[in-house]
């Protein structure tokens, strides 16, 4: 579904992704793991067309999107979540959801109120509809982020370390609505440290380090991959 | 498919106020039959403030875009007028084709402006109402600094003048009040305010972030050339350097922070304390600005939403809203499963 082929991103000199293949079928889930400065999130902005990729191409569904940003690949169905959540602080939860479902899933009128209301149910949010956005809190605002990036009807979730800085608790919380969504046929591309929640998602998994993909296969024989152990698990340390 | 939950747009509360407004527009719409002289030439400027202040909220308080530079717009709509009626235009047509000018102005100057972000596009915007103001004197027509006037006014006699202009300055006014109205609660009014609290988010939801930006724009261009048109029509006299100066946008900025920033209601309250203020205390000179100056910087940094905004958070009034509140019915369901609401075959 979602295809790219020897793409590279450079600043000035610093190479921070170098000729990476990457490959996601309908409806899998894969994990992206690796050390800090791997070049995680930056994959994810070249696929989410948040940056340009500076060599390589990008397609979906056998179309190139390379040239198209990050709202067009939305409209197509590539919905993404932020590492740092990014409500828009202004709107209430609702109105949140509202116009993503609007603009990204470019639906109208009372489509675009039922899908913003199913978003905030899949996600557990319609309690505070109709609170700012500003008032919620870190747990809330990553569950509206989630919910915001649904309400687009996406064929393909990012997902950017969406489980940081919450507790275990917190964490299972976004694991179940991810397991849900999964189950609703949505692809989904995963970077995570809490190894532990991620595992519980993913059918396949893919450690990154210096730009480049060192491990893919399934999430047992990734983890128990010797150049991943000593790259980002610390020699054996899950 | 049943329903069980409700999205309201509106209150009984906004049907009164709706009903109140019609019958203070049609009241002063019969202004120049039933007010003095001095009156009307006082809600003039009312309603050119109002003006001002809508189109600056569109722009900063709605889209996120705060510019210093609006005084572009207002000098563009106003020496757009004169140029218009020197070539031979009927005078109360050039007005707000005048107008229409600032509009078309700042769609120009959005396709490179619009490129900078924060302080940098704040100054630029300055820079740009700097430059036109030297391109404009250099018009032969305006005679440099010492400006013209707009002659084709004088042929009306004093009170049909101010009875034309006072009801253009009205219409003008109800017409950009009601298309922000609508707009504002329009999907592209709520994409606006998405690209205003975070771009790249709004553009990862997918908002199409230019266009948006750009609709924002042209309105704030428009409400500040109509204003500056009308003014032209108050005064008659146009000097480049009063039209283009930077105290129009700082009018601006004092109403709508005061008033209340990204509000539909608080602008309109600010240009009325604003005009009340400068009613009593303009004649004061300096220390009526230093005042202007030290209520603003006290807002932003005590009461950053403005009177209104305060209101709004405190009793919850919204008289006339342009969100969206959704209501939930006895029966509905307030969590569901996600296998229920996602569909892959919606994409193009």
């Amino acid at each position: 579904m979602l295809v790219a082929r020897a793409l590279s991103k450079q600043f000035g000199s610093l190479t921070v992704i170098d000729r990476v293949d990457f490959r996601l079928a309908d409806a899998e889930a894969v994990g992206i793991v690796g050390p800090n400065g791997a070049g995680k999130t930056t994959l994810l902005n070249l696929l989410s067309g948040a940056m340009q990729p500076s060599a390589g191409q990008i397609s979906y569904r056998e179309t190139d999107i390379k040239a198209q940003d990050a709202a067009a690949r939305c409209r197509l169905g590539i919905g993404r979540s932020h590492q740092v959540p990014r409500p828009f602080i202004g709107m209430t939860v609702f109105e949140n959801v509202l116009v993503a479902a609007q603009q990204g899933g470019q639906a109208q009128g009372a489509d675009a109120y039922q899908r913003g209301v199913e978003a905030l149910q899949a996600c557990g949010m319609v309690e505070h509809a109709n609170r700012r956005a500003e008032t919620l809190g870190l747990l809330d605002r990553k569950r509206l982020e989630l919910a915001r990036a649904l309400a687009t009807k996406p064929d393909i979730l990012l997902l950017d370390e969406i489980g940081g800085g919450l507790t275990d608790g917190e964490a299972e919380v976004l694991v179940r609505i991810i397991q849900r969504l999964r189950q609703g046929g949505i692809a989904i591309v995963w970077i995570e440290h809490i190894v532990h929640i991620l595992v519980q998602v993913v059918d396949r998994l893919i450690c990154m380090d210096a730009g480049r993909i060192i491990a893919d296969g399934s999430p047992s024989a990734v983890l128990e991959n010797q150049a991943v152990m000593s790259a980002y698990l610390g020699g054996g340390v899950v | 498919m049943t329903q069980y939950y409700g999205v309201e747009r509106g209150t009984s509360r906004t049907r009164i106020i709706l009903i109140i407004t019609s019958c203070l527009v049609v009241a002063l719409a019969c202004g120049p039959a039933l007010m003095s002289a001095n009156i009307l030439d006082h809600l003039i400027v009312l309603f050119i403030y109002i003006i001002l202040a809508i189109s600056w909220n569109a722009l900063a308080g709605y889209g996120g875009l705060i510019s210093v530079g609006q005084q572009a717009f207002f000098g563009i709509g106003a020496y757009a007028a004169i140029r218009l009626s020197y070539y031979g235009v009927p005078v109360y047509l050039a007005l707000p084709l005048g107008g229409a000018a600032g509009a078309m102005a700042a769609g120009i100057a959005s396709l490179f402006m619009l490129h900078l972000r924060g302080g940098e596009f704040a100054i630029g915007m300055w820079v740009l109402a700097t430059l036109i103001q030297q391109l404009v004197s250099l018009d032969p027509l305006i005679q440099g600094s010492t400006g013209t006037s707009l002659l084709a006014l004088n042929h009306f006699a004093p009170a049909s003048r101010r009875a034309d202009t006072y009801w253009l300055s009205l219409a003008v006014l109800l017409g950009l009040l009601g298309a922000l109205f609508w707009l504002l609660r329009s999907r592209q009014g709520a994409a606006m305010q998405a690209i205003r609290d975070d771009e790249e988010a709004a553009r990862s939801i997918g908002v199409a972030v230019a266009p948006t930006k750009r609709l924002a724009f042209v309105f704030a261009g428009l409400g500040a050339g109509m204003a500056g048109a009308l003014w032209l029509a108050a005064s008659i006299t146009f000097q480049p350097g009063t039209y283009f100066g930077v105290q129009w946008t700082a009018y601006m900025i004092f109403m709508v922070l005061v008033g209340g920033i990204g509000t539909f209601e608080g602008p309109i309250l600010g240009a009325i304390l604003f005009f009340a203020l400068e009613t009593i205390f303009g004649a004061t000179g300096v220390w009526y600005l230093i005042g202007l100056g030290a209520v603003s910087v006290g807002f932003a940094l005590f009461a950053p939403r403005g009177i209104w905004g305060a209101l709004e958070a405190r009793f919850g009034w919204r008289l006339l809203p342009v969100g969206y509140r959704l209501v939930l019915g006895p029966g509905f369901a307030r969590d569901k499963t996600a296998s229920s609401i996602v569909q892959s075959d919606h994409h193009a």
